[in-house]
């Protein structure tokens, strides 16, 4: 609507904006977006004020900020009014102190679902929140198998079919469900008064977050919800000992604000246009006034305004199928009504990743699948993208076989399977927050803290203490050491398995240059290994390789830029953008198409923009989506400058106690069902063995 | 290497053909232009892919210094291709095309382009045992070059999915891949593909960096 001639007359009288749970808007795309509109009500209804809401929130200023207009650039410091409302129960969180063997790796928490039946069964309504879908598959699968009661317990994830969700939710606030397997699709706002416990399954990843989850029980001011955490492994533990003690301090972690996407901007300027010519001047001054945008550079403002006319390129080739035009008068208009139809068409593409529609195929007498049948819900395309028909996989609480992709409908029939190929655990999409990263190293290197945690971590510390050493807080723990005809090179940066990834991609590049031939190298939430054929403890100790030189911050210069320039995340990235800043259209006027209709591959578009265009508005948008969301440079670059001087080598013998979790992870990704299994439980034991004695 | 009715032609991995002792190089579906051809219906990509194209096909011109280049139809996107090209890609073309021959088969994309395009037009164009149309014929037909269909073949390996355009042939008849830097592409699995050969026994010979991959049809995935 504030895209229409009519917005002034539709929102000139406009007294109030309410803005709920907004910690969670603000961090994305959509939040750049609301933050652009929102600079535009204010400048329409001068009368305006807006509210906003949060319970879990650790920067409210820059919330505050958010709200309301920025005047005076970067620097422009206008808040909101805080109101902070008298906190209610203090929750009652505790970890499960399972009486099983904590695993080693592995995000199952297969050892404690006993323990979380018995919990089910003593409460009325239990929400079991876990990180991924495919976790929460498998869990509901698991906990069916036990359900000698036949308890009524259901499954509740983002990528299921809305009429199955909501049939869900309903049978919920009627009383009618004993516990929901679910996801982070019911952490914000339903409100179901019923619920007498929470249990977060696996790592925590954010106090705020973990807040927020623990938050669904007991959802009234003057009784405390009721939590409890189940690691699903011995770094979990950490993790969840780490959010517990923030829980206790009332301590919060939401990120903070992001700086405005260009692509998001792009969208927003032909919007502004489509509903009435616009002056560069103005529509610069008015958005500034959004906070996230509030440090853009005039230059860059007008490069997104000449991508919106002609595609922003350096040739001038498109002047006379511009889309906007700027008048004698100096405003910008549209340049036919069409441009103006096809914008509302596309508008609001906000999306993370491309879905499919999941349908269960009708019956198969011929080669030829017949279209429709019943939708199950949606995954991801790069999901799909990695099978091969025939394979089986878990979803909507059931094992499926996979048969056919046609245009953007994957088609599947019911397995007989007993060992799905349960997609491979994606790590989460919430990365361990900094916060909690930094607790659990303060854990780590003061073994006063360990009274609180099980004996068995306890235990493993111990033996890594004994057998190795210590990350210390401010440190960078890096061990070497021979195993099988490889060696093996580990380092605890306790950033995150993006950081980590990113690391490692640039580690093995120098470690190349260097002629140590890396092999590969794996990486989970807390340490990244690197195997290679070259001896890396060798070369330290002769003196030809400097631990302070392969960690250097220069790495995130030109072997960033270098390796960026031929990854799929920067072609994934861009596709993203190209869409949002509509380049490429998904709906067409009278049709409409799916992106795997679209007539022209962004991948081909991308190969040929860098190669003469490398500053382009929109690959400077794709390089930031890479850099923040995918790869976490940031966070890289902080870690490298923090641990400058302060790394720590051990040349050791063999694996140590606290490299264990993430050697079990290699090979991971390759191998799937029951052989696999067996295969990491006996290198599991083989490592646990070899550490350990 | 691919052997066609007992000739030797050297497949190029860019996605070429030549005919060592005819000094003849083969591309198929340039698709020029096409970025304008987008813009003038409001998609404005990048308005550099007829350079691209261009630039590609100049470096395999110096490489192989043919006799005659062949371009298999489907040269320009559209028919009015040829009146949108920038001055500096037309005077590019010229250069390309200056002492040699230059042949252009007619695509359904350009049936009619004009004279002063440079080279010679032509419907279609037989060498020896060889044939060189735009669309395959649709009865089975040994020596015949075609392009029109645009394969892609996929494959599978350790879980990892990989994606390549490629030449497409039984040793009877092959089917080029589209050389224009934005062609898109249709799976060898498709009908429309597979069904030129009536079986899978076929090899699409996937483009790599350095070579070519050879895989049995039967091994390709859909998509």
């Amino acid at each position: 609507m504030l895209a229409s001639a009519d917005a002034p007359y539709l929102f000139g009288s406009l007294k109030r904006v309410i803005l709920d749970e907004l910690h969670a808007l603000v961090v994305s795309k959509r939040g750049d977006l609301l933050s652009l509109g929102l600079a535009r009500l204010f400048r329409l209804a001068p009368k305006l004020t807006s509210i906003g809401l949060s319970a879990t929130v650790a920067e409210p200023e820059e919330l505050a900020r958010f709200m309301v207009p920025q005047h005076g650039g970067a620097t422009a410091q206008a808040r909101a009014d805080l109101i902070i409302a008298e906190g209610g129960a203090p929750p009652h969180v505790t970890m499960l102190d399972t009486r099983e063997r904590l695993p080693w790796a592995g995000h199952s928490a297969r050892h404690a679902l006993d323990e979380i039946y018995r919990l089910i069964q003593a409460h009325r309504t239990t929400l079991v929140f876990v990180n991924t879908r495919s976790q929460a598959e498998s869990i509901f699968q698991e906990l069916w198998h036990l359900n000698d009661d036949n308890l009524a317990i259901a499954l509740h994830h983002g990528s299921l079919d809305v009429a199955q969700r909501r049939k869900v939710e309903t049978a919920m606030a009627s009383g009618r469900l004993r516990a929901v397997v679910c996801t982070s699709s019911l952490d914000l706002g339903v409100d179901w008064g019923d619920v007498d416990l929470v249990i977060n399954v696996g790592a925590p990843k954010g106090a705020s977050r973990l807040l927020q989850r623990i938050g669904r029980a007991n959802h009234r001011m003057d009784e405390p919800s009721k939590g409890v955490l189940v690691p699903a492994n011995r770094f979990e533990v950490l993790e969840c000992r780490a959010a517990l003690d923030a829980i206790a301090e009332n301590a919060q972690d939401t990120p903070p604000l992001r700086l405005g996407a260009l692509d998001v901007l792009a969208q927003h300027v032909l919007g502004c246009a489509c509903g009435e010519p616009f002056l560069g001047d103005e529509l610069y001054a008015e958005v500034t006034t959004a906070a996230p945008y509030a440090g853009l550079t005039r230059a860059d403002f007008d490069a997104v305004v000449d991508f919106v006319a002609t595609g922003g390129y350096a040739l001038k080739a498109y002047e006379r199928f511009a889309r906007i035009r700027q008048g004698k008068d100096g405003f910008w208009r549209i340049s036919n009504p069409n441009v103006a139809q096809r914008y509302r068409l596309n508008i609001g593409t906000i999306v993370a990743a491309d879905m499919l529609k999941v349908r269960l195929l009708r019956s198969r007498a011929s080669k030829v699948i017949p279209r429709g049948g019943r939708l199950l819900g949606e995954v991801e395309e790069y999901f799909i993208e990695t099978m091969v028909p025939g394979d089986t996989f878990v979803f909507a609480g059931e094992i499926l076989k996979y048969e056919a992709l046609v245009e953007d409908e994957v088609y599947v029939s019911r397995s007989t399977a007993e060992d799905p190929k349960v997609p491979a655990y994606e790590g989460g999409k919430f990365p361990l927050s900094t916060y909690l990263a930094a607790r659990v190293r303060g854990i780590i290197a003061h073994p006063k803290a360990w009274r609180q945690l099980p004996a068995q971590v306890r235990e493993w510390l111990e033996i890594q203490e004994w057998r190795s050493q210590l990350p210390g807080v401010g440190e960078l723990l890096v061990e070497t050491f021979p195993r099988g005809n490889k060696h093996y090179l580990i380092c605890y940066p306790f950033e995150g398995r993006l950081a980590h990834q990113t690391l490692g991609m640039l580690l093995t590049r120098r470690l190349e240059r260097a002629r140590l031939r890396p092999m590969g190298f794996v990486a989970n939430e807390y340490a990244l290994a690197v195997w290679g054929l070259g001896d890396v403890a060798q070369r330290i100790a002769r003196g030809d390789l400097a631990l302070a030189e392969l960690f250097n911050e220069d790495m995130l210069g030109d072997d960033l830029e270098a390796w960026l320039a031929e990854s799929a995340l920067m072609k994934r990235a861009f596709r993203n953008c190209a869409i949002i800043a509509g380049l490429i259209e998904r709906r067409f006027p009278g049709e409409e198409k799916s992106r795997r209709q679209v007539t022209i591959s962004t991948d081909l578009v991308y190969d040929v923009l860098r190669s003469h265009q490398p500053d382009h508005v929109l690959l400077r948008a794709a390089r930031a989506d890479a850099a923040t969301g995918l790869l976490h440079v940031r966070r890289l670059a902080d870690m490298l400058s923090r641990i400058r001087g302060r790394i720590v080598h051990k040349a050791l013998d063999h694996v140590s106690p606290l490299a264990v979790p993430v050697m079990l992870e290699i090979g991971r990704e390759m191998v799937y069902g029951e052989a696999a299994d067996s295969l990491l439980a006996e290198a599991a034991d083989e490592l646990v063995k070899e550490a350990m004695q | 290497m691919i052997s066609l009715a007992g000739i030797t032609l050297v497949a190029d991995p860019v996605g070429a053909l030549y005919w060592p002792d005819e000094k003849l190089l083969v591309v198929a579906d340039l698709h020029l232009e096409k970025g304008s051809a987008f813009a003038a219906r409001g998609v404005l990509l990048p308005p550099y892919d007829t350079a691209t194209t261009l630039a590609r096909l100049a470096r395999l011109i110096e490489r192989y210094a043919p006799r005659l280049v062949i371009a298999l139809g489907d040269s320009f996107h559209d028919g009015d291709g040829p009146l949108r090209m920038a001055p500096g890609d037309r005077a590019a073309l010229t250069a390309l095309q200056r002492g040699r021959d230059w042949v252009w088969i007619a695509g359904n994309h350009d049936p009619d382009l004009p004279d002063d395009i440079g080279g010679r037009l032509a419907d279609l164009l037989a060498f020896g045992p060889l044939t060189f149309r735009h669309e395959p014929s649709e009865r089975r037909s040994d020596g015949e070059i075609a392009g029109h269909l645009h394969p892609v073949a996929r494959v599978a390996q350790r879980g990892r999915a990989v994606s390549r355009r490629c030449f497409a042939g039984d040793g009877r008849r092959l089917v080029m891949p589209a050389f224009g830097a934005y062609a898109g592409g249709l799976n060898v699995r498709d009908r429309a593909i597979f069904g030129l050969f009536g079986t899978l026994a076929f090899t699409a010979h996937m483009l790599g960096a350095s070579r070519l991959y050879a895989i049995a049809a039967e091994r390709c995935l859909p998509d």
